[in-house]
């Protein structure tokens, strides 16, 4: 080095100062809404309004009124959240059900077998996410409230599937081309028929994709807003967790129990996601690696 | 040694690759049958409802095909303030929405790219805001930002002197005095597209981190033994290894945030300057029952879609072809 302060010396300084601050900035930016959540879920509403500027509670003011408000049945003057809960498990799990078990077929056919209009079915599956979901939800809306079955459960775990089978199909045909076909074709000169051999060599192999896929499946069912505030809305007993809490928004629901409500419908995906994010992760961006 | 020669029990016929076809059909027909039913009719069926008069009261005894056609949906769009309106928001919010994504993604991935204890824990952090339900954020931000009890007005006026609280999701106008120039700002869209940058800046951070990991050592290596200072090394070495992802995630995260509908519904309901294409789909399905002109503004947005996606295919076809 000739000179004590060339740039590249600035530049290496400066960056060592501002990547921790840096990161310490994302990481403030990303937690700290979701302890402001907690935060008001477990304060007092007069306490809020008194000093909303204020970020840390007293262990002595604790309070639980929210969530006992929100978990309540309305019968008792409460929001009937505990319901919700099992609407929105049941609905995210059937979900899960049923489209991996289309996908995992649909994704074996088209990493391991040529058939006529294998490559159109891309073309198929693009066409999911290139229309709006709420284009989509026009002429659904409009057929189940025909049939009269818009307010069912179980019409909206079939819409769910719909949204949700291409980005499986996609994830788990990227997991199954690297099962070794050699295994496959060992079992068939065993005289294995092929549905045989998805259950007993293929299957196997991708229990951590099929895993990971159906977490990722999960996720977006529970979360899931717009089907479910136009099918559902009108059939309070049918609420998802999302619904509920987008309807706790009228002027005499204190911010504390909408706080509360949140925090329950976070809960839930905040856990399913710590505990599985290097599985869901790496699904999701295989492939990108490569441009 | 018994050298048993199991005959294969094949009950199919015909030769291998005939098997493997209807094997192939067999197994991709539910598949396909779910997306036709559920998402290709349902568009068509879509596209004849736009060219329709027809309200939600009608639809229990209405044909399924309908009867008159008319382009009366879409002449009378395109004669609305409202419909010009909402497609000058619209593509405001997703084209800044999108560059606010990708922007904070990029500095988020470059800044956790080296290993520093605690990593891990740093980049699952960073993807809450994209794992979290949407509902539930919305309405953290809606707190966050209010203007009675909401932390940002409580600082802003006992730490940093505002005059009075700012109404963040329900002022469309605002004032900004910036060395005494004051200049318009469309309050409520910016904290809109703000929003939409936090939420989705974890998928441009993650799928750039990924491909930050790829880029080989030894290229930066080479650059630094030749006295590159780290932003040369960025611009010259990681900038045109990171294009091609850059360029798709763009692509990608302006599709959604043109289609979406939650984050906008949920903060504003589309009020205060942030009407977009997709909430007023929405009020022309619920608040007014017009089907046919909320089919009409739908299919003008996949039409929207449909053609930027073509100009992207040929624009970049002809680019990666010579590689």
């Amino acid at each position: 080095m000739r000179r004590r302060w060339n740039r590249y010396a600035i530049e290496v300084a400066a960056l060592r100062v501002l990547r921790p601050l840096g990161i310490a900035f994302f990481v403030l930016i990303t937690v700290f809404p979701f302890y402001y959540m907690v935060l008001l879920s477990v304060r007092d509403i007069s306490e809020i309004i008194e000093s909303p500027g204020s970020i840390i509670v007293g262990l002595g003011e604790l309070s639980t009124d929210a969530y006992e408000r929100v978990l309540k049945p309305t019968s008792e003057g409460g929001e009937g959240f505990l319901r919700f809960l099992l609407n929105s498990l049941l609905l995210a799990a059937g979900t899960v059900v049923v489209t991996l078990l289309v996908s995992i077929l649909g994704a074996y056919a088209v990493s391991r077998l040529e058939f006529f209009g294998r490559r159109a079915v891309h073309f198929l599956f693009l066409s999911v996410y290139l229309f709006p979901a709420i284009l989509l939800a026009i002429p659904l809306f409009v057929a189940f409230s025909k049939m009269g079955l818009r307010g069912e459960l179980w019409v909206l775990v079939i819409v769910y599937v719909a949204q949700t089978l291409p980005i499986c199909v996609y994830m788990l045909r990227n997991y199954f081309e690297t099962v070794p076909v050699s295994l496959e074709e060992a079992a068939e000169v065993d005289g294995a028929t092929r549905m045989q051999i998805i259950r007993k060599i293929t299957l196997p192999l991708a229990i951590p994709a099929i895993a990971a896929t159906g977490l990722f499946v999960f996720m977006i069912a529970w979360n899931e807003f717009l089907f479910a505030l136009l099918f559902l809305v009108e059939e309070r007993p049918n609420w998802t967790v999302s619904l509920g809490v987008s309807q706790l928004t009228n002027i005499e629901t204190p911010a504390t129990t909408l706080m509360a409500g949140s925090v329950i419908l976070t809960v839930p995906i905040i856990v399913l996601f710590l505990f599985a994010e290097r599985l869901m992760t790496e699904g999701l961006t295989r492939g990108a690696e490569k441009g | 040694m018994t050298a048993v020669q199991a005959k294969p029990k094949r009950r199919a016929r015909g030769t291998r690759a005939q098997r493997d076809a209807r094997a192939g059909l067999a197994l991709v027909s539910p598949t396909v049958i779910v997306v036709v039913v559920m998402v290709v009719l349902p568009v068509l069926w879509a596209l004849l409802l736009s060219f329709q008069r027809i309200r939600l009261i009608q639809i229990r005894r209405m044909d399924i095909l309908g009867s008159e056609y008319t382009l009366r949906n879409y002449d009378l769009l395109f004669g609305s303030s409202d419909f010009l309106a909402a497609i000058r928001v619209t593509l405001m919010y997703s084209v800044l929405g999108t560059f606010g994504a990708i922007a904070l993604g990029l500095i988020a991935a470059l800044l956790v790219r080296r290993p520093f204890k605690g990593r891990a824990a740093v980049r699952g952090v960073m993807l809450l805001p994209y794992v979290a339900p949407v509902v539930a954020i919305a309405f953290i931000w809606r707190v966050l930002l209010s203007p009675q009890l909401g932390f940002v007005n409580a600082v802003g006026t006992d730490v940093l002197g505002w005059d009075s609280p700012i109404p963040f999701l329900s002022q469309e106008r605002g004032e900004i005095t910036l060395f005494g120039l004051s200049f318009g700002v469309p309050t409520a869209l910016l904290m809109v597209i703000f929003f939409e940058s936090w939420k989705s800046f974890p998928f441009a951070f993650l799928f750039i981190l990924a491909r930050l990991q790829a880029v080989p050592g030894e290229l930066e290596e080479a650059a630094k033994m030749d006295g590159a200072t780290p932003t040369q090394v960025f611009r010259h070495i990681l900038l045109p290894q990171l294009a091609g992802v850059i360029a798709l995630i763009a692509v990608l995260r302006f599709i959604f945030t043109f289609n979406a509908f939650d984050e906008i519904y949920l903060l504003t309901g589309g009020g205060a300057g942030t009407e977009v294409l997709a909430t007023q789909v929405y009020s022309f399905l619920t608040a007014r029952n017009d089907v046919g002109a909320s089919a009409a503004v739908a299919m003008f947005m996949a039409a929207v879609l449909a053609v930027l996606l073509l100009v992207y295919l040929k624009f970049f076809a002809e680019r990666d072809r010579p590689a």
